[in-house]
């Protein structure tokens, strides 16, 4: 095995036992890259600055958990004199003059970042197909979409490029993507990590979260991205558990529900029997299984699409050609907003925008977006009522696995339906994570977890009980060598 | 058909903080463009705002002062529109939960109180300004952007030109009183819009209402509004109809210009801010705010008249500024007698004051001092005249009326048989002036005095000159 397709646990104590050096590390990740670069992974990489800083760690002593540790970075994270571009034309030309504070602690714990990855335009998609830059290939079939809008993030790490990386769920958008590349992908509770310098997509609605090979790299992702932010007033100020020391403390006597909702229209059969074996296998961890129900889960994608593309049209607005990025020229201030903004946003980003305006229009707020926010109160209490019952909700992440490319490009209503079960999570503010639970014609099948807001710990020690009893996690879908070569699994 | 005038005022403060609202940024004015600016103001791609309390507690105070309603609740909103110098192009401001709902304003006009009621107070982010004709095109300064601002709305309840005027004025001594903004026109830190429209006297429906800008001094509100009400009453007059509109006020023609073409209907699209949570206000807090509210003018007004009996003209000069009535106060309570205090403050103090072009402050003279100056001449140990002098030089100094006193000597001459020695001497070398009084020319005595005086080099105390010389010729 490549030290590229390690994890980061195993990396770490080779480091620590002086094994290997992080430049090794980095040799191992960049040579990877070279050989995957069709899949597409980065909008832009920095192989000489990474090799440079490795190199250079090479020479210290390392105290970080993430010494020595490639990680990639969704493009829709600033980090200080690097361009940013959410994957848009509009941003074209705008460099970053300072770090998002989950990128700044990543580095801080010594993480070394190789590229910035590639999304679907201003994290709006479910498929990485509505990037500016092009689209990203599944890992498992290049055929296949790899799930968005963090897709690059997700195959960085499937394909070896990266030993982890950080993208932004706002829909499902880290674990629907980890899920059809068969990696661990948790998306925190609102407020656990700080959103600044995250581009917004939907303020209340957005957050930050690790991609990883398994759970115990999500873990440690995990507690060096958490804490409060003075510089993001929704960042709560909670401790921050120590992660990776308590996923291994076991499930016995866990209350794990199955909201019967989850289990109805839409399911691919194989993807609902993958789903329903891994409930057989928690229960035989110990974990107490029960039926349980959110009543208001039908009405989540409608809500979602209300108060996330209001929220959109509005955190959107700045890019008008004015102060950075793209400038269309034109001869009067209207001309250019209309010019820069026909220009610069694709397709999706301008139905959100137009829906988003619509919502908040005057004589349509009260029955749209006022409403949405009222069935989101429904659906937190759902979910406040079943976390009475229960300790974790398992139901699968996606209802499909990975699908053709251009497949649904054609059909927003279908793309949107394939985040049905992500979505509630973030209206709830709750934390779930997504994990390889088998795999369907070749293709991962994802489970996932959520659990009450800031049981993340809860989540960890559920998806880490799960892989114990499985091998999916240490499937990689990248081989160079031929015979090991992964096609279709 | 007499028409009465109806009056409402929006006003824009610039609350006295010192970083923006949302971020670190000086909120000093003058600087150079865009160089007090970071991320966040500029509204970079990922920023985020973060509430400056300071700005929440300013607004606390200007809403208990003004007797408003004040909400233990304050969230935020974005209002959206698309302007180049607003880099979000949304606006952080309060809609429908304003920090501050109704509350009053106290005027006086021709001796009567009236107390104007406000609608509400609420909290903004400032927007930048744009600069034309720089660099070949227009540019925007964003130095201004975010800074922290209170939007005060009256009701329609003003009915005069000059009602809005003694609003105003009144508002902004308030607002300087508590120290939450410098109210300063010139440098933007007070704007004021006016909404004004006519209906016939003893009708209560509004009339059509139209809007005026461009409005830099108080002067030219009240200008401004007497020119739109009579614009509008002959418009009406001429059985035209009143346009709801925006109005530039023109202050080198004096007259007000419809903006017409610009005016479309705005959909602000306004909602509530995610990037931020709404503060809870505690009980705690609010009596803690409250005792950081100084009385207020109208009411030391009232308790200047009373306790210390000045005419109401001279109270309202004394109070009309916050810093003045602490001068005015503490001069009077170390001893000196608080008219002729308000004299020597309304007189020499503020004139030095003006003529330096210094605050009240930072002004060498204090309180003590003038309270013994007024003391030195109430025991007749300088003149009034000659403490004018002394004054000056302790204003320009600051130092104390004894010291420039013992310096140069100046000390009056209460000495009654010295006065009588001089008042000898003239009156021997004066014999035709001392005949002209004998033979019944009574006025030459003035003449006799300020000779004696003269002769003194002003030093005699004066009431004593006369009443000595008084005796003198009497006895002659």
């Amino acid at each position: 095995m490549e030290l590229c397709d390690k994890t980061i646990h195993d990396l770490s104590g080779m480091l620590a036992k002086k094994e290997i050096q992080p430049s090794e590390i980095m040799k191992s990740a960049l040579s990877r890259m070279e050989k995957t670069g069709e899949f597409a992974s980065f909008i832009k990489t920095f192989p000489e600055e990474a090799m440079k800083c490795a190199g250079e760690q090479d020479k210290k002593a390392l105290k970080g958990s993430l010494s020595g540790i490639p990680v990639a970075i969704k493009d829709n994270m600033c980090i200080e004199g690097k361009g940013t571009t959410c994957a848009s034309h509009i941003l074209e030309g705008f460099t970053a003059p300072y770090t998002a504070t989950a990128v700044q602690k990543l580095l801080d714990e010594g993480a070394i970042v190789i590229g910035k990855t590639n999304m679907d335009e201003f994290a709006m998609g479910s498929s990485t197909e509505t990037s500016f830059f092009g689209n990203t290939l599944n890992p498992w079939n290049k055929d296949t979409v790899p799930g968005g809008s963090s897709g690059g993030s997700a195959t960085s790490v499937a394909l070896g490029e990266a030993a982890g990386s950080l993208g932004s769920d706002t829909g499902g958008s880290i674990r629907q993507p980890a899920s059809l590349c068969g990696l661990v992908g948790l998306k925190p509770t609102y407020g656990r990590v700080s959103r600044y310098g995250l581009v917004a997509f939907a303020s209340s609605l957005d957050q930050i979260g690790p991609f990883a090979k398994d759970v115990e790299d999500a873990a440690i992702l995990l507690k060096a991205i958490s804490g409060y932010d003075a510089k993001d007033s929704t960042s709560v100020n909670a401790e921050v558990p120590d992660y990776p020391s308590q996923i291994k403390n076991g499930i016995k006597g866990l209350r794990i529900g199955v909201p019967r909702e989850y289990f109805l229209e839409g399911i691919d059969n194989e993807v609902e029997a993958c789903v329903r074996k891994a409930i057989k296998d928690l229960e035989n961890c110990g974990a107490e299984i029960r039926d349980v129900s959110l009543p208001r889960t039908e009405y989540a994608v409608a809500t979602y699409y209300i108060i996330a593309t209001a929220e959109a049209s509005s955190n959107l607005a700045r890019y008008d050609g004015v102060h950075y990025g793209l400038r269309e020229k034109a001869g009067n201030i209207i001309d250019l907003y209309k010019k820069t903004r026909s220009a610069g946003f694709g397709d999706e980003v301008k139905r959100r925008i137009i829906l988003g305006t619509y919502v908040l229009s005057s004589g349509y707020y009260d029955a749209y977006y006022l409403k949405a926010q009222k069935v989101r109160t429904l659906i937190k209490e759902d979910f406040s009522k079943a976390f009475g019952e229960v300790d974790v909700i398992v139901t699968p992440t996606s209802p499909t696995t990975a699908w053709k490319i251009g497949e649904k490009t054609d059909d927003p209503l279908k793309m949107y339906l394939s985040d049905i079960y992500t979505i509630s999570a973030n209206l709830a503010g709750i934390p779930a994570v997504s994990l390889n639970c088998g795999f369907s014609a070749g293709l991962p099948v994802g489970l996932q977890l959520q659990a009450a807001h800031f049981n993340e710990a809860v989540l960890l020690r559920t998806a880490y009980a799960f892989e114990q009893m499985n091998d999916y996690h240490k499937k990689r879908a990248f081989s160079e060598t031929a015979e090991n070569q992964v096609k279709y699994y | 058909m007499e028409y009465e005038i109806v009056i409402g005022l929006e006003v824009h403060v610039q609350l006295n903080t010192l970083s923006k609202m949302f971020c670190g940024c000086s909120t000093k004015f003058g600087a150079e463009p865009n160089t007090q600016t970071c991320p966040v103001c500029l509204g970079l791609p990922g920023v985020l705002p973060v509430m400056n309390e300071e700005a929440i507690r300013l607004a606390v105070k200007t809403g208990m002062a003004f007797g408003c309603r004040v909400s233990n609740f304050c969230k935020f909103d974005r209002k959206n529109y698309y302007y180049p110098d607003l880099p979000k192009n949304y606006q952080i401001s309060q809609y429908d939960k304003p920090l501050n709902m109704g509350g009053s304003v106290p005027i006086r006009i021709d001796g009567q109180k009236k107390a104007i009621k406000l609608t509400r107070i609420h909290l903004e982010e400032d927007a930048g300004k744009l600069v034309h004709d720089v660099c070949g095109g227009s540019g925007v300064d964003l130095n201004r952007t975010g800074l922290p601002l209170m939007e005060i709305v009256s009701e329609p309840d003003i009915h005069s030109p000059d009602e809005a005027y003694a609003y105003l004025v009144s508002l902004k001594q308030g607002l300087r009183y508590l120290g939450v903004s410098d109210c300063n026109m010139e440098e933007g830190s007070l704007r004021c819009d006016a909404n004004i429209s006519i209906r016939p006297k003893g009708t209560s429906r509004l009339g059509t209402k139209t809007e005026i800008k461009n409005l830099n001094s108080f002067a030219n509100v009240k200008k401004s509004l007497e020119y739109e009400a009579k614009r509008q009453e002959k418009a009406i007059g001429n059985g035209e109809r009143i346009i709801q509109e925006t109005r530039l006020w023109d202050a080198a023609k004096e007259k007000t210009i419809s903006m017409r073409s610009k005016e479309e209907a705005h959909d602000y699209r306004y909602f509530p801010e995610p990037d931020l949570v709404p503060v809870i206000l505690e009980d705690e807090y609010f009596k803690k705010v409250s005792g950081e509210i100084p009385e207020m003018p109208d009411v030391r007004y009232e308790r200047f008249i009373e306790e210390y009996k000045l005419s109401g003209y001279d109270a309202g000069v004394m109070t009309s500024d916050k810093d003045l009535a602490d001068f005015f106060e503490e001069t009077s309570k170390q001893g000196a007698d608080p008219k002729k205090v308000a004299n020597w403050v309304m007189g020499d103090f503020l004139k030095e004051i003006n003529t330096a072009k210094i605050s009240i402050c930072d002004a060498r003279v204090k309180p003590s001092a003038l309270a013994m100056l007024i003391k030195l001449i109430d025991k007749g140990t300088i003149s009034g005249k000659i403490a004018k002098d002394v004054f000056a030089e302790m204003f320009a100094s600051g130092k104390n009326p004894e010291d420039i006193i013992k310096e140069k000597g100046i000390v009056q001459i209460s000495d009654e048989k010295e006065i009588e020695a001089v008042i000898k001497d003239v009156l021997k070398n004066n014999p035709k002036v001392v005949e002209d009084y004998k033979s019944g020319k009574k006025s030459a005595s003035g003449f006799i005095v300020g000779l004696v005086m003269k002769a003194s080099k002003g030093k005699a105390n004066p009431k004593l000159v006369n009443e000595l010389l008084q005796k003198k010729l009497d006895e002659l």
